[in-house]
């Protein structure tokens, strides 16, 4: 797996097939942010869904009852709603347009991480885990995501939101320091 | 609403989502940190742009009455505790939930090992909300209040301020890059 990952790697850089403006990209989520606001009122947002959804997951962990009695999950049940449909159509036209453009393969380890830390597959899985753990509990402590509260909220110019903005990119600079700094 | 759009519709909002996603490259984890390692600006470039076209034109629906403004809680504490977790994470997995997401269906492994990182973070989250609402969601909470209404500049002159800021920024990022890729 690995092996074929690597080769795939030389020969394009993932990125290297995309070229579309990261400002058209960037005023086509504005405009989709319109289309959220005036036909749906139901700004984009990731995470909310996601904690919906979690509660499926939790069942087999954490037993039927305990999701039930959940005071958190009695206020967030799982529901079909239109955050979890917006969930489900994330992959769906990720993946078209990585057919599309030619930019879809199977990464194991990505290149920065395989700079600073190795190739190790175990390695890179537990950091993922890890950093997933962290960065859904600090959505849901802080009520969103760089969608929910970046986007969303910073074009709403919500306090919560640009307070979410000014930390999060904080705290990431100085663990991205920290984390890669020369050996 | 009938029964097809609230399904259709926001699986074509997410689908659209997604595939700008991947073709602004923020479904790529070396994008993503090497933005917080300040060697690539894609993400500031989509997220920016974003806030701008997004806000100006909600900003427009609202005044005339077509949508209404969906900010979420300013729990001061919360809000920042869980912005620093999310900075830690974003820079631990290589991805925010959303780009995740899109990252998951063009390929890349270690994205889905974060996912199910993500889910675990959730229901973690869900067992400490009652000690969490108690202690820390009503430490500093504001309410749904918007920086217009916090500081008493008019929407305008924050939309014309971030505009300039994010056209000036955006700017000097072009030039420094032209001139990285000219030396």
């Amino acid at each position: 797996m690995t092996t074929i990952t690597e080769s795939y790697v030389r020969e394009a850089p993932r990125t290297a097939r995309i070229d579309w403006s990261p400002y058209l990209v960037g005023a086509g989520i504005g405009l989709l942010s319109w289309v959220a606001f005036g036909v749906f009122g139901d700004p984009l947002g990731v995470t909310t869904a996601y904690s919906r959804i979690a509660s499926l997951f939790a069942v087999p962990v954490i037993g039927p009852e305990a999701v039930a009695q959940n005071s958190y999950w009695k206020s967030m049940p799982l529901k079909w709603d239109y955050g979890v449909w917006f969930l489900v159509g994330i992959p769906f036209g990720a993946f078209v347009s990585a057919v599309i453009s030619g930019t879809w393969r199977l990464e194991l380890v990505p290149d920065v991480w395989k700079e600073r830390f190795g190739p190790s597959v175990a390695k890179r899985f537990a950091a993922a885990f890890l950093g997933g753990i962290v960065i859904m509990y600090g959505a849901r402590l802080a009520g969103g995501c760089t969608s929910g509260h970046g986007i969303s909220g910073g074009l709403q110019l919500a306090l919560s939101s640009w307070l979410f903005l000014a930390v999060m990119f904080a705290t990431g600079l100085a663990v991205s320091a920290l984390m890669f700094r020369a050996r | 609403m009938t029964a097809m759009m609230t399904i259709l519709g926001p699986l074509v909002m997410g689908a659209a989502f997604g595939f700008l996603l991947q073709r602004g490259k923020v479904t790529s984890c070396n994008v993503i940190e090497n933005q917080f390692r300040l060697r690539d600006f894609t993400v500031l470039k989509v997220m920016g742009t974003a806030i701008v076209v997004g806000g100006i034109g909600v900003l427009l629906l609202v005044d005339t009455g077509n949508t209404k403004y969906y900010v979420k809680d300013a729990n001061m504490l919360a809000v920042a505790l869980g912005a620093a977790l999310f900075g830690v994470g974003m820079v631990v997995y290589g991805y925010c939930p959303g780009t995740a997401l899109g990252a998951i269906a063009t390929g890349s492994v270690h994205a889905l090992v974060g996912a199910l990182g993500m889910i675990a973070g959730a229901i973690l989250y869900a067992l400490s909300f009652d000690w969490l609402k108690a202690n820390v969601l009503n430490v500093g909470a504001l309410g749904k209040v918007r920086l217009p209404d916090v500081t008493g500049i008019p929407d305008v002159v924050w939309f014309a301020a971030l505009a300039v800021g994010a056209g000036l920024f955006f700017w000097w990022i072009e030039s420094t890059e032209a001139r990285q890729k000219k030396g």
